[in-house]
């Protein structure tokens, strides 16, 4: 009986077919290919990265970029090489000098000035206003006002 | 003979349109009631102009007119009626008449749903939609007419790009530009407050539905920009931060720090001028992604240069419409008052915080989409600005933001105690962290990014139920079902739609953390297995399409033993344009998307080939499409539905002031 059922649960495996082969050779370089790829350009697309890019040039690039990995070279020397043969432009994360240090602290300078900007206005606004206070008369017109408001339909 | 009727409609909707955005707004300075209420008929009268100009398009399109310049160039004699209908919108001249459309659109349903504003004011925001319309009617009469003709006309069109001939198309776009111009609804509303001087809380309250609605259809636009993207460009990614994306989504942040900080206008008095600087930026930057997204100077600067009346148009009218209201807003914003006093620990606080932080973010999607142009004009170096950019500083903006959100609702108005809203929230935080540090473990992979992002879901949704809890126990009624429907709708809207931030949150924090993906050499019945699903490729075969040939090929997808779908995904090469296209195949679930795609044919009928297994990925979508729904939900209130039945006038004004004061 349990023969039978170990037969039985071995039949889709058997019958199943032949397991595919990962398309590249080396799955560990292409793991990192894939890693360095992302933060790349395809220079001849319109807005893609080179690891989305079915172009002819990205494929050439993604091969060259792998013959690099396999021959050992680490992720900042293919970056160098990269941007010596392409310039910036081929960087999706954009390196940090003088150009671009604006762009990089940009978003913070925004935050800090923004939060400046609220703190002083909220205080200059507290100076501003003044406490209203309401009579006793006042409150009970206001009551009255408001019943009256949602009496309404 | 049809495109210059086409033609002399926008002529005449030109004419119009410079009547409605004169007369009305200086009938409205000196009173005259005959003046002002040219406003009304005049946008009616435009709304035909400019439909009977579309329909003229379209009608070229239907015909295939070739000898109409803009026809010949995005459509072709082989393309389907409905692709050829949707390449109306397929490149600029025909984007600026749906825009025009579009906005002539909203300009009969504010003619329509406004009989309860006193005139003036509805004179006034007519007259500045009028204006709007004058500016781009005249851009497409003088440099980008869509009804140009080409004599001798052309033999056969240089068809619709491939990549835009898709259902997206048809819809997308009209959804996109629905928000996007909706957008000019508040903004007229604010101009015509600043014009008038009546900046009040009334104001915030007839122009928060509005807005609310612009910015239901720009949600769903910009989430179905990027399904599309998802599906058509066959690499399973969703978002790109690609310049034209980024065009639509900082009107989005823009438009969501509106409707809150229009809230506190409304209910409290305050942010009054905040929210109208919004809302001009708002607008603002729906021209400008407008105008970014169509005018081609996103793939390069140059195209200034190589079309420099289309350019100078533009920045002319940026300039224009942006400076004429920055200098309204700063003579006449001093005068507005200030509202109800709060203190910065508040409800108040809080949003008017998240606000800061909201336009932060929209200020660095802004600085990274246009920092590559900028040292481009100036000669300092090509560089791109891309995804590792965008992630690195958007997440530390957003994080507090979201941390908020969740609080905001809880807090007083006027002035919050800390250490109470620490108790309150006490229980919601602990299972926030608790659960979003254990939940990666079980899933069988921890990041710090996943728990992150699981956190801020948790949290927006324990906050609510927090929130929601506490405001049944405190409101009228007796049975549980009672009290639930005593809340007004406003408020479900506002639950319904952070509950689709969080949503959204799961997904893309799913997605990003456990998605599989596997790049393959399939041979005809070979099989692979990838999040426990096993694909068997069946082959491909070849069949000819209206205007492509394709290779499809089957897959055939089973779970333990079980068969559960069969997938057909396909390589297209439209002949007209020499193009490959990818078509996945995407076999959506609730908690999965399998997605497959084809490479390139290698040798024996073996394929290269990309499987995904994506998990939660549609949460992205369906979190955006809640948070639409919440803001359907919150616009159908009560007191909106007053509002259009009642005119406020009836409304003695005593009443009225005290409800501004204390409401």
């Amino acid at each position: 009986m349990r023969w039978l059922l170990v037969i039985i649960l071995l039949i889709p495996s058997l019958a199943a077919a032949e397991e595919a082969r990962p398309l590249a050779d080396n799955p560990q370089v292409e793991a990192r290919l894939k890693t360095l790829a992302v933060e790349l350009r395809c220079l001849v697309c319109q807005n893609q990265t080179l690891a989305d890019s079915n172009a002819p040039l990205a494929e050439d690039l993604r091969r060259e970029v792998r013959e690099m990995i396999t021959k050992g070279m680490s992720d900042r020397e293919i970056i160098d090489f990269l941007v010596q043969r392409y310039g910036d432009f081929v960087l999706y994360r954009p390196p940090w000098k003088a150009t671009t240090t604006l762009l990089w602290l940009g978003p913070f300078l925004l935050l800090i000035a923004g939060a400046t900007a609220l703190v002083l206005a909220l205080r200059r606004r507290q100076k501003k206003l003044v406490d209203v206070t309401l009579s006793e008369a006042e409150h009970n017109r206001v009551a009255q006002l408001l019943s009256e408001g949602a009496n309404r339909p | 003979m049809i495109p210059e009727i086409g033609h002399f409609a926008l002529i005449l909707a030109l004419c119009v349109a410079v009547v409605q955005g004169s007369l009305p707004i200086y009938g409205a300075a000196v009173g005259s009631s005959t003046l002002m209420s040219v406003a009304k008929p005049a946008a009616r009268g435009q709304f035909l102009l400019v439909l009977l100009a579309f329909c003229c398009l379209g009608y070229a399109f239907a015909a295939k007119d070739f000898s109409v310049l803009y026809v010949a160039a995005t459509s072709n004699s082989q393309l389907p009626l409905h692709y050829r209908i949707a390449a109306i919108w397929g490149a600029h001249e025909g984007s600026l008449l749906l825009w025009v459309f579009i906005l002539s659109i909203w300009m009969v349903a504010v003619s329509f749903f406004s009989t309860h504003l006193p005139e003036a004011m509805r004179a006034r925001i007519l007259g500045v939609m009028g204006l709007v319309s004058v500016g781009f009617l005249l851009f497409m009469l003088t440099v980008s007419n869509p009804f140009e003709r080409l004599i001798p006309a052309a033999f056969d069109g240089r068809d619709l790009n491939p990549l835009l001939q898709d259902p997206g198309m048809v819809i997308h776009p009209p959804m996109l530009y629905m928000g996007y111009v909706g957008f000019s609804v508040a903004f007229s509303f604010a101009i015509a407050a600043l014009l008038g001087g009546t900046l009040d809380a009334a104001w915030a309250r007839w122009s928060r539905p509005w807005t609310t609605v612009a910015w239901c259809f720009l949600t769903v636009g910009v989430a179905m920009g990027s399904g599309w993207a998802y599906y058509e460009l066959g690499w399973g990614g969703w978002w790109f931060w690609d310049p034209v994306e980024n065009a639509s989504f900082m009107p989005w942040l823009a438009g969501t720090a509106l409707i809150h900080s229009l809230a506190v206008t409304d209910k409290r008095g305050g942010f009054k001028a905040w929210s109208v600087l919004l809302a001009i930026l708002a607008f603002s930057l729906s021209l400008l992604g407008t105008f970014l997204v169509r005018s081609g100077v996103l793939t390069s600067v140059h195209a200034f240069a190589t079309d420099p009346k289309r350019g100078l148009f533009i920045l002319v009218f940026l300039a224009v419409v942006i400076g004429g209201s920055l200098v309204l807003y700063a003579w006449r914003a001093p005068r507005v008052g200030l509202g109800g006093g709060f203190s910065i620990i508040s409800r108040e606080g809080m949003l008017l915080a998240n606000n800061v932080l909201l336009v932060a973010a929209l200020g660095s999607v802004l600085l990274g989409t246009l920092y590559p142009l900028f040292l481009d004009a100036l000669d300092l170096g090509k560089i791109s600005v891309g995804p590792p950019y965008f992630d690195t500083v958007f997440v530390p903006l957003m994080t507090p933001a979201i941390f908020l959100m969740g609080i905001g609702p809880l807090a007083q108005w006027k002035k919050t105690s800390l250490p109470e809203l620490a108790t309150r929230l006490r229980w919601a935080f602990a299972v926030s962290i608790v659960t979003a540090l254990a939940l990666p473990f079980t899933l069988g992979h921890w990041t710090p990014l996943v728990s992150l992002g699981l956190l801020l879901a948790i949290w927006i949704v324990t906050t609510a139920a927090v929130d929601l809890r506490e405001r049944l126990a405190h409101a009228d009624g007796s049975s549980l079902l009672g009290r639930l429907a005593a809340m007004p709708r406003s408020y479900w809207g506002m639950v319904l739609a952070h509950c689709g931030v969080a949503l959204f949150i799961v997904g893309v924090t799913m997605v990003k953390g456990f998605e599989v993906e596997q790049d393959l050499r399939m041979n005809v019945g070979q099989t692979a297995t990838i999040g426990g699903y096993t694909f068997q490729f069946d082959g491909t075969q070849q069949y000819k399409g209206p205007n492509y040939i394709a290779a499809r090929g089957t897959f055939r997808v089973s779970q333990d033993g079980r068969d559960v779908t069969v997938m057909y995904p396909e390589k297209r090469r439209y002949t007209v344009q020499n193009q490959t296209m990818t078509e996945a195949a995407i076999s959506p679930g609730f908690a999965r998307d399998l997605y497959v795609s084809l490479g390139e044919p290698l040798d024996d009928g073996a394929w290269s080939v990309r499987l995904y297994h994506k998990p939660f990925v549609d949460w992205i979508w369906g979190g955006c499409l809640i948070m639409a729904l919440g803001g359907i939900l919150a616009v159908s209130d009560r007191r909106y539905r007053l509002a259009w039945r009642h005119k406020e006038a009836d409304v003695p004004a005593a009443t009225q002031m005290a409800r501004q004061t204390v409401s």
